[in-house]
C-alpha cells in the first residue's frame, strides 16, 4: 500500500453550488497533513483516472443533482452506490461521476478505497457564488472529508 | 412514407456531448419541417466579464470557459491581444504553443473518439459498456489520451485550465531535457494514434453526405492550427480552390444571429450555412499533413489528401479526428526535435488604443476573438465567436437529413428511441463544444 491520499474535488467553481467541490478542497489546505494531494477536476473520466493512480485511499467531493433537490443534505456513497446511479444523468459532459466510475471498475482501475462525499445543491447559474443552503452545509461536509483523510491516514499507521 | 400526422420529438439532455443542449424535432406527414438545436452557451456571459479587465488577463478567463479545449480559448485570446498591441510572437514561443495546442488536440480528440463517439458505430450505450467488451481499445485511448495531458501538464502548468500561458508568450519555458520525457511518451503515442485510426477505419459508417460550406484556416505549407487565414471552400469537389478570408474582414463575413431557442448565436458565411472543425480542415490543409498522417488516411479510406480529397460523411468524422491525432503527435514530436529554449519566456506587450483579432483552431473549429482596448489596456469589448455557435446550423441541417433518411425508408416505422438515438448519433459526429459548464452526479434519492 502506497499510504497515498487523494482529495478531488469535482465541480467548477464559475457555476454555483458546482463549485462545492473545489470550496472543500480550498479549505482542506493546513487541515490535513501535507503530503495529502488536493487536486480540482471537471470530473472528465481519463484526467479522474490519471488522478487516483497509485492512490491508497481517494476521496471525491462532488456536488449532487437530484430530483427532490433538498439543497444542502449531505450524502456519503460508496463508490458502487455512486456507480449505480450513472444512468440518466444530465451532466454537462454527459460522464459524470457514476460513469467514471463504472468505467474505473470495467478497467480494473478502481483505487483500493474510495469514498464520495456529495451535497445536493440548488443552483448552477454561471458565475453566481455558492447557494445558502450549500454555504451552510460546507462545515459539516468539510469535516466529513477531512475525517475521511485522518482515518486513511491512520489505517496507513497501524501497525500490521 | 411511414409516418403520417405530426409528431414532435424532443431530447432535452443529450448524452455524449460536450455541454448543455437539448433538440426538437417536427415531422410532419413524413417530413422532417423544424429541427432546432438549443444550446446553452455561456461565452456570451464571457464576453460581458471580460469589458473592463485588463489586456493581460483574457486567455486566463476565457481558459475557463471549457475544460476541453482551454488552449484554444487562450491561443484565440493571445493572437488578438498581440495583435492589438502591434506586437508578433514567433520562433520557439511560437513552437511552443503549437507543442501545447497539440496536446490538447490529442487529448480532446481522443476524448471524443475512444469515449464518446465510438460506442455508437458499436451498439453501446456508453464507454462502459465499451470497456467491458474493447478494453484494450479503451485503455489505448486513455493513455493517448494521458500523453495529450502530459504535454498540457509540462507546458501548461497543470492540465486543465493552463496557468503558464501569457500574453506574449509563457511564465516559464522549458529546458529541452524538460521535453525528452514527452518525446518518449510520444513515441509510443504514435503507435496508439495508428492503432487507433485503423480501429476506427474499420467501423460501419452509414451512407450520409453534405453539402455545407467548409470554413478553416489555411497555412500553406503546414496544417492549419494556430496559425493562417481563415479560407472557405465552396462546393465539395476535390481540387476546389478555398477563396481567404481576411482576419479584419471575418465579421464581415461571418454574422450571428439571435435565434429564440438558443442562447447561442448561429452564424452564416456570406449568408450561407457553413462548417467548422475536422472535415473542414482536412478538407482545406490536407495536402499539408505530415506523410505519416497522409498516409493514415489514405490507408483509412478518406481518399489522397496531398490531391484535397474531401470527406462528406459526417460520421466519418470519427476517422478525420483520429488522422488529426497522428498528426497532432507527429507535429509535437517534430517541435521537441528542434526545440532550443528561447531566450526569454515572453516578449512584452506594451498596451495601445487599438482594436486585435486572433483565430486558431480549436479542436471543433475556428476560433474567433476579437477586442477593443484602451490606452492603458482596459477592454472595453470582447467578441468570441466559437466553433459550435458557427456549427449549429450544419448540425441541424445533418439531423434532418439523417431523419429524413430514416422516414423515407422502406419497412417498419421508426419509434422515438430510435430517432432519438440517430438524432444524437448526427450531433455527436461534430463534437460540439456547447461548453463546460456544470459538472454533478444526477441522483434519485428517496426521501422518507
Amino acid at each position: 500500500m502506497s499510504g497515498r491520499v487523494v482529495v478531488i474535488g469535482v465541480g467548477n467553481p464559475l457555476r454555483g453550488d458546482d463549485g462545492v467541490g473545489p470550496a472543500v478542497v480550498e479549505a482542506l489546505r493546513g487541515r490535513v497533513p501535507n503530503d495529502t494531494v488536493l487536486v480540482v477536476s471537471d470530473g472528465e473520466p481519463a484526467r479522474m483516472l490519471d488522478l487516483w493512480r497509485g492512490a491508497d485511499t481517494v476521496v471525491v467531493v462532488e456536488a449532487l443533482r437530484t430530483p427532490q433537490a433538498r439543497a444542502g443534505e449531505l450524502h456519503t456513497l460508496t463508490p458502487a452506490e455512486a456507480a449505480g446511479h450513472a444512468r440518466g444523468t444530465a451532466s454537462t459532459h454527459a460522464f459524470g461521476l457514476g460513469q467514471c466510475l463504472a468505467l474505473g471498475e470495467a478497467l480494473d482501475q478502481l483505487p483500493p478505497r474510495l469514498v464520495v462525499h456529495a451535497v445536493e445543491i440548488a443552483d448552477v447559474a454561471l458565475g453566481a457564488a455558492l447557494s445558502d443552503a450549500v454555504r451552510t452545509a460546507l462545515p459539516e461536509l468539510i469535516d466529513r472529508a477531512t475525517a475521511s483523510v485522518r482515518q486513511a491516514n491512520e489505517r496507513h499507521h497501524e501497525p500490521s | 412514407m411511414n409516418q403520417r400526422g405530426t409528431h414532435v420529438l424532443r431530447l432535452d439532455a443529450l448524452a455524449r456531448v460536450e455541454g448543455e443542449a437539448a433538440l426538437r424535432l417536427r415531422v410532419e406527414d413524413g417530413s422532417v419541417t423544424e429541427t432546432r438545436l438549443s444550446i446553452y452557451e455561456p461565452p456570451r456571459f464571457f464576453e460581458a466579464f471580460l469589458t473592463g479587465r485588463g489586456h493581460t488577463e483574457p486567455p486566463d478567463i476565457t481558459a475557463r470557459i471549457c475544460g476541453i479545449c482551454p488552449v484554444a480559448y487562450q491561443m484565440s485570446a493571445c493572437q488578438a491581444i498581440e495583435d492589438a498591441c502591434g506586437v508578433t510572437v514567433d520562433g520557439p514561443l511560437a513552437e511552443l504553443r503549437r507543442l501545447l495546442y497539440c496536446g490538447e488536440w490529442i487529448e480532446s480528440h481522443t476524448l471524443h473518439i475512444s469515449l464518446l463517439h465510438a460506442p455508437d458505430f458499436l451498439g453501446h450505450a456508453d464507454a462502459v459498456g465499451l470497456a467491458r467488451e474493447q478494453r484494450p481499445a479503451v485503455e489505448r485511448g486513455l493513455r493517448l489520451k494521458q500523453t495529450g495531458n502530459a504535454i498540457l501538464e509540462q507546458l501548461g502548468g497543470r492540465p486543465i485550465h493552463p496557468v503558464n500561458v501569457r500574453v506574449g508568450g509563457f511564465y516559464r519555458t522549458p529546458a529541452p531535457e524538460d521535453l525528452r520525457p514527452l518525446a518518449e511518451r510520444l513515441r509510443q503515442a504514435r503507435e496508439d494514434a495508428l492503432e487507433t485510426v485503423r480501429w476506427v477505419a474499420a467501423f460501419d459508417f452509414p451512407d450520409a453526405e453534405c453539402d455545407h460550406d467548409l470554413f478553416a484556416l489555411r497555412d500553406p505549407g503546414r496544417y492549419a492550427v494556430d496559425s493562417g487565414t481563415p479560407a472557405v471552400m465552396v462546393g465539395h469537389d476535390q481540387g476546389t480552390a478555398p477563396r481567404e478570408i481576411q482576419l479584419a474582414a471575418f465579421e464581415q463575413h461571418v454574422q450571428e444571429g439571435q435565434v429564440p431557442h438558443s442562447t447561442a448565436l448561429t452564424a452564416t458565411l456570406d449568408g450561407r450555412r457553413y462548417l467548422t472543425g475536422p472535415l473542414a480542415r482536412y478538407a482545406i490543409n490536407g495536402r499539408w499533413l505530415h506523410p505519416l498522417a497522409a498516409e493514415a488516411a489514405r490507408d483509412a479510406g478518406l481518399g489522397d489528401p496531398l490531391t484535397g480529397a474531401v470527406c462528406d460523411n459526417p460520421f466519418r468524422s470519427i476517422v478525420v479526428r483520429a488522422v488529426e491525432v497522428v498528426q497532432a503527435v507527429e507535429e509535437a514530436l517534430r517541435i521537441i526535435d528542434g526545440y532550443e529554449p528561447p531566450p526569454r519566456p515572453a516578449v512584452e506587450v506594451p498596451p495601445r488604443q487599438s482594436l486585435g483579432r486572433g483565430a486558431t483552431e480549436a479542436p471543433r473549429g475556428l476560433l474567433y476573438h476579437r477586442y477593443a482596448l484602451t490606452e492603458d489596456g482596459t477592454l472595453t469589448e470582447a467578441r468570441i465567436v466559437p466553433p459550435t455557435a458557427q456549427n449549429q446550423k450544419a448540425i441541424e441541417e445533418d439531423v434532418r437529413r439523417a431523419v429524413q433518411a430514416r422516414l423515407d425508408r422502406d419497412g417498419p416505422a421508426a419509434d422515438d428511441d430510435e430517432l432519438t438515438h440517430l438524432c444524437e448519433r448526427a450531433i455527436r459526429n461534430h463534437d460540439p463544444c456547447i461548453s463546460c459548464a456544470a459538472h454533478f452526479l444526477d441522483l434519485t434519492v428517496e426521501h422518507t
